[in-house]
């Protein structure tokens, strides 16, 4: 399995956020918030429309508003791609 | 009621990145007009528009401002920077707070709102950029000058297809004239590179497949431009006591509509349209040397156009000098008002009458001094910039030598 060798959610949530916000990517940690970064919520849209299309998946308007930091939307991410996964095995079953 | 005069001016297009290189190519004659490059134009019955080259966006604005500008945003803010560096503005809290500023766009930002349309019809997405709304709107330009001057007085933008700009440029200055507003910002841009847009145009058989000849009897339809132009309005009085140079003066705007049919001009609605701009002026028609005509190289709006001026002018065409300086930097649709204003201006400034290029054969019902291919040496008391746009509205700006 070449998983562990791949970029985990956590890299990958923190490169779309950089590149989205044209930031050093050294910059953005799974301990910093959205009002640290300066990220409005214009700047919120644009980072969900980026990370909807990183991981192929739908964060609904609501989940989407109780997010303030980074931590919280990995581990909302992760649950959607966990969704997601359980979704395609059942398919596949 | 202040005289009101334009300090500032800025004006990017196929002729150039700034009123400099604007004026050098309208005075040489020398066309903008050539093959389309910013696209695939292989699907197009028509090869050619006035495209602005040389310019590349990461030059003028920052890359993460940049994601909120539209083409037609930033041809809105390079033009306003440009005039308002030339106008010397020297902002004050109370300045600020009154400023006007108006400006015409006839599509607003379609070339961010294709790229998402192409994306949900074309590869089946589900979902468009969350900045399709901010970017697209006709009002991004209007707003981001705001936001950059930080002027926070009366900012709209005017959306009557070819008038756009012309009459964003009235409205602006009788906000001046009456002393509602302190200074206004005022002019359009157009970015209207995109393919829905383009095929759109093309069904109406109005674009030609070589070059924009107003008034010449081969005229075969009018060639799209892109670009953006603004110009910097204050009384008179303002501008004389902060040492700013008065360029020319705006004397008069003139406003009517055809009430006739949806694309066919009439040669009445535009006589009404300059006689009111005339009249609102206080000037006599002899007084007016020079035209800048709508001359969109149709055969309808030339033909339209020479019947409304000889109703307006009778005799006085025989002295009357008329171009269009469409033939050179394109039909910019809601900027064209705003870039010919700059070429009225810069015509009473410097004494010269840019021509009508790409002229090659006189037409009996286009027969006024069209200054073909050649500017001409003219000292002009005073001139028109006439707009005429489909649905019949027409705007007509009135300018005045400032000596």
């Amino acid at each position: 399995m070449v998983f562990a060798m791949s970029e985990s959610v956590e890299q990958r949530v923190l490169r779309v956020i950089a590149a989205n916000q044209r930031i050093p990517v050294e910059s953005v940690t799974a301990d910093s918030t959205f009002e640290g970064l300066g990220i409005d919520s214009l700047d919120r849209l644009n980072i969900l429309f980026d990370l909807e299309g990183e991981f192929d998946i739908q964060i609904n308007d609501e989940q989407a508003k109780t997010v303030t930091n980074m931590q919280e939307l990995i581990a909302g991410i992760q649950r959607l791609l966990d969704a997601k996964e359980e979704d395609s095995a059942k398919e596949g079953s | 009621m202040h005289r009101v005069v334009i300090t500032g001016m800025g004006v990017i297009s196929a002729l150039g990145v700034d009123q400099n290189e604007f004026w050098d190519a309208l005075t040489a004659g020398r066309s903008g007009i050539g093959e389309i490059t910013s696209m695939d134009a292989g699907q197009l019955r028509f090869p050619n528009a006035a495209e602005v080259h040389r310019y590349t966006p990461e030059d003028y604005f920052p890359t993460k401002e940049l994601a909120f500008l539209e083409r037609f945003a930033q041809f809105a803010m390079i033009s306003a920077d440009e005039a308002v560096k030339q106008a010397g503005v020297e902002w004050t809290d109370a300045l600020r707070e009154r400023t006007a500023i108006v400006t015409g766009s006839c599509l607003g930002g379609r070339v961010a709102e294709e790229a998402g349309y192409w994306e949900l019809f074309h590869h089946n997405r589900t979902r468009v950029h969350p900045l399709t709304i901010p970017l697209s709107m006709a009002n991004a330009g209007a707003s981001h000058i705001s936001m950059k001057y930080g002027v926070q007085g009366p900012t709209y933008t005017v959306s009557t297809a070819c008038s756009s700009s012309a009459h964003a440029i009235g409205q602006a200055f009788w906000m001046v004239r009456s002393g509602m507003a302190p200074m206004a910002i005022a002019g359009g841009s157009e970015a209207p590179m995109f393919m829905g847009g383009l095929k759109a145009w093309e069904a109406m058989r109005v674009i030609s497949k070589d070059t924009c000849r107003p008034f010449s009897a081969d005229r075969s339809g009018l060639v799209l431009g892109e670009g953006g132009a603004m110009l910097v309005m204050e009384p008179l009085e303002a501008a004389l006591a902060r040492g700013a140079k008065p360029l020319a003066e705006i004397v008069g705007f003139g406003m009517s509509s055809d009430a006739s049919h949806i694309t066919q001009p009439s040669p009445d609605g535009a006589a009404r349209a300059m006689r009111n701009a005339i009249a609102d002026a206080g000037m006599a028609v002899e007084q007016f040397g020079y035209i800048n005509a709508h001359g969109t190289a149709t055969q309808a709006n030339d033909r339209s156009e020479t019947a409304g001026i000889r109703q307006v002018f009778g005799e006085q065409c025989k002295d009357l000098l008329v171009s269009s300086t469409k033939s050179m930097h394109g039909h910019t649709l809601g900027a064209a008002g705003a870039l010919e204003a700059v070429a009225s201006v810069m015509t009473l400034q410097h004494g010269i009458v840019p021509p009508t290029a790409n002229y090659t054969t006189f037409d009996p019902e286009c027969d006024l001094d069209v200054v073909p291919n050649v500017a001409r040496e003219r000292e002009v008391e005073a001139c028109l910039s006439s707009s005429f746009a489909f649905g019949g509205l027409n705007a007509v700006l009135a300018f005045k030598a400032y000596r």
